[in-house]
């Protein structure tokens, strides 16, 4: 056998003194060889990135800090090698690829030229060489029109095409070793799919070793050859990928494997509750038209119709832009919609004026995407939950008592109450959110990608606990994701929205077994983790 | 469908830290220019609040006195009225630190004000920021000598005059503060528990704004008692019996070549004042504003 193109022996890295354990990881044993895609696997503060950092030389100096083990490259040790070495290295033999490709790029520089620095850094390619070797990096990974592309800005591009600029950065040197961390998590479905595909192609092509860091065990399932399944910092498992995916041994991977929701949906019964919500003909249109009809407009939602009644969950699916998010925040009446109307209880809320809508703010709660935005860090969570009811005239000591109880609901102790968010984990300030939802009594709970931003297990938690609030306080649910998976769990019925229209609606079961509309078809084979589903 | 035991996340324990009770203060005290700077500006403050009691009037003319060095006649010798010019530094420090402080109280309540409504209420948003460019572009100097030919030179005029130009800064930075908070959805999220207006700026958008303020707060009060000087000694600033330092210096301008001593220790007292203002403003831009943003999250 061939030596591996890494291998990584026995690497311990520091935390500082301050941090919840003594080391970010702990005695990893990993190896890639050429030709294979060895993908990492963990939650968030798994230790996962800080690997995949470390072995790039690119950990945050000031707080981590190797302090034992090997990371073996072509005969050398990278934590020996001296800054100099490690900066002609990167990029030569080994290059890295991240999550969010717009904060990646230089938002001020041509792609074309961001692509061409490299070889500006590493070879002494003449300029018009160096054009002709970034446009044919630029075909290599499927852009259209590289010729023309190449004087693009960031900004002008889609974030699948974005991704795949920084793939065609990361390898127009030819590395052996490409590191990829998340590197389709802020896509959509199907952009995601094409780049798994591209990097699973090029990697084939080139014979290239690739450590593909990612969360989601559908992408494991889609891409790698071996898995290696970290948690807090060591690794518990790691093997082919049948193996560990077909039969897991370690209890962890067991356990983020059923967190995987199933793309089968659940038999439901049909809801039979009283209507909540009815949305006519909604429409937004963003920007102004301008004076003389040159303003920029976008028609983010067209002619959207649906009906709620209590009990009942109906999903909205849809990429990024689809407009779902724009539905709930006029449903909010966050932002005014500009024509339709939403009616809740036989008014129309669609215009009403502050004053009336106030009236109705308690009728219809939200619970928002990020955990960590959500909840005011100045304020206890308890100032937090009970400040909706006592807006509505709600005694105060019984606004608390109401918190108390809603807690112990949202399977938090009460006790918690005086404590601040920042001392929550990303879970349970979504259970806080959740709490604060109900302390207002509602009748609608939108869940605005409300489980996006969790890891695996504790998202599974939390869609049982917004399950069994809603049956709790028959509550009418809109359940907005763009995950299908996590919607063909919670959903009685699906609507499917792209470029803000409504493509396909209807119950969850048949959707999913018998897609009508061309889009929904793509969107279901795009979902990753086929191949483990039937494993 | 989750094995509860293996992932204890909502029963995992929340880490019972009454830290969350931290004083601005204490943070930034641990700076050392916060710290060094703090006790600088302390000793000047002291020295204006007590120290025109312990000498004699600053206005008494001595006439047998005029012109004295250093030493010769009192600590900083005696300007050409024989006035003692360590008393009249010693006073001219209450000046400075008046029109500082106000100063920057001032244009801090109106600009948070202004920069409140102008990024939460959208519609005022053009209105205001208009007049607060055309505000910004009249010079603090120009104003106040104009002020000063319609009204007369008195305190009020001074600072009103410093105050105007320095309202537009504090605006901008408010507004650009509210137009962040205004997205969170924390914000969102009250909305839609239906707090009034008046309450989610005092209770979510408000509390945000206080350590950017009050680094400008120090820039400002150090920039004011400089113009309040400038002022002085153009003849356009405080009434010339004032000791200020401005005054002192205006003053002494015309024997400048014979008797230095009369500009130069209104100058370094100046100069000192001003730096130690703003070595604290410093210290407390380089501790608040990241430590706020890492230990609010």
């Amino acid at each position: 056998m061939t030596e591996p193109v890494l291998d990584v022996r026995g690497l311990t890295v520091k935390l500082p003194p301050a941090a919840d354990r003594p080391f970010a990881v702990e005695g990893i044993d990993l190896h890639v060889n050429a030709g294979e895609i060895v993908c990492v696997v963990g939650e968030s503060g798994s230790g996962k990135s800080v690997t995949a950092f470390t072995v790039m030389g690119l950990q945050d100096k000031r707080a981590l800090t190797p302090v034992a083990g090997q990371i073996m490259m072509g005969g050398e040790d990278l934590l020996k090698v001296g800054d100099r070495r490690l900066r002609k290295l990167r990029g030569e033999k080994m290059s890295m690829i991240f999550q969010e490709p717009m904060t990646a790029l230089n938002p001020v520089a041509k792609v074309g030229e961001q692509i061409g620095e490299m070889l500006e850094i590493h070879t002494d390619l003449s300029a018009s060489a160096r054009k002709s070797r970034v446009i044919a990096a630029m075909e290599d990974v499927g852009l259209p029109d590289p010729p023309s592309m190449y004087d693009a800005y960031p900004h002008q591009l889609s974030g699948g095409q974005r991704q795949r600029i920084m793939i065609a950065m990361a390898l127009v040197l030819e590395p052996v070793l490409l590191i990829a961390d998340e590197p389709t998590t802020a896509l959509d479905v199907t952009t995601q799919a094409q780049i798994l595909e591209l990097i699973r192609d090029i990697q084939q092509r080139r014979g290239m070793g690739v450590l593909f860091i990612t969360h989601d065990f559908g992408v494991v399932a889609d891409i790698a050859d071996r898995v290696i399944v970290m948690q807090h910092g060591r690794v518990v498992e790691q093997g082919p990928v049948d193996q560990v995916l077909g039969a897991p041994e370690h209890p962890y991977t067991r356990m983020l494997m059923d967190a995987v929701p199933s793309m089968t949906p659940p038999a439901r019964d049909p809801a039979a509750g009283d209507r909540a919500l009815t949305v006519r003909k909604l429409d937004k249109v963003y920007g102004h038209a301008g004076l003389l009809g040159q303003g920029r407009q976008v028609h983010a939602v067209k002619t959207v119709d649906f009906d709620l009644q209590r009990g009942e969950t109906l999903g909205i699916v849809g990429e990024s832009g689809s407009g779902k998010s724009t539905v709930a925040r006029c449903v909010m009446r966050l932002i005014d919609p500009t024509s339709g109307e939403v009616l809740i209880d036989g008014d129309d809320i669609a215009r009403a004026r502050e004053g009336a809508m106030r009236h109705h703010r308690r009728d219809i709660q939200i619970v928002f995407q990020d955990p960590y935005r959500s909840l005011n860090p100045r304020r206890t969570v308890g100032q937090s939950i009970v400040e909706g009811p006592t807006n509505f005239g709600l005694d105060p000591g019984e606004a608390l008592t109401r918190a108390q109880d809603l807690m112990r609901v949202v399977g938090l102790p009460p006790e918690a109450l005086d404590r601040f968010p920042h001392q929550f984990s990303g879970g349970q300030r979504q259970r806080i959110c959740i709490a604060r939802a109900l302390a207002m009594e509602p009748r609608v709970l939108i869940a605005d990608e409300a489980v996006s931003a969790l890891d695996v297990s504790v998202q599974a938690q939390v869609l049982d606990l917004l399950d069994d609030v809603r049956d709790r306080f028959d509550l009418a649910m809109l359940f907005i994701t763009h995950d299908l998976r996590v919607a063909a769990q919670v959903c009685d019925r699906i609507m499917v929205m792209r470029q803000g229209e409504v493509v396909e609606h209807g119950p969850t079961a048949s959707v999913y077994a018998d897609p009508q509309h061309d889009y929904t078809k793509a969107l279901l084979d795009a979902a990753p983790g086929h191949r483990m589903l039937q494993a | 469908m989750v094995d509860q035991s293996t992932q204890p996340d909502a029963t995992a324990a929340i880490p019972d830290s009454g830290a969350k009770d931290i004083s601005l203060w204490r943070i930034a005290l641990r700076n050392r220019g916060v710290y060094y700077g703090g006790v600088m500006l302390a000793i000047i403050v002291v020295i204006a609040i007590a120290g025109p009691w312990l000498v004699q009037d600053p206005t008494s003319l001595n006439p047998m006195n005029r012109l004295k060095a250093p030493g010769e006649g009192g600590l900083f010798g005696t300007d050409q009225l024989g006035r003692d010019v360590f008393s009249r530094v010693l006073n001219g420090a209450r000046v400075s630190l008046v029109v500082g402080i106000f100063v920057a109280v001032i244009a801090i309540s109106i600009g948070l004000v202004l920069g409140l409504v102008a990024g939460y209420i959208r519609w005022t948003d053009a209105i205001i920021m208009r007049v607060m460019d055309g505000l910004m572009s009249i010079p603090a100097i120009l104003l106040a000598i104009a002020m000063i030919s319609l009204s007369g030179a008195t305190l009020t005029t001074v600072v009103a005059a410093i105050v105007i130009p320095e309202i537009p800064r504090v605006t901008r930075l408010v507004r650009s503060v509210v137009l962040t908070v205004r997205e969170e959805a924390y914000v969102e999220a009250a909305i839609a528990a239906g707090t009034r207006t008046y309450l989610i700026m005092a209770r979510h958008v408000l509390p945000n704004t206080i350590a950017p303020l009050i680094v400008q707060a120090t820039y400002i009060c150090g920039s004011a008692m400089l113009t309040e000087a400038i002022l002085g000694f153009l003849g356009a600033g405080i009434p010339p019996e004032i000791p200020s330092w401005g005054n002192i210096m205006s003053e002494g301008r015309t024997f400048f070549q014979l008797t230095p001593w009369i500009i130069f220790f209104p100058g370094i007292a100046l100069a000192v004042t001003v730096l130690a203002v703003n070595v604290v403003g410093d210290g407390l831009r380089d501790t608040l504003d990241p430590r706020i943003a890492r230990n609010m999250r």
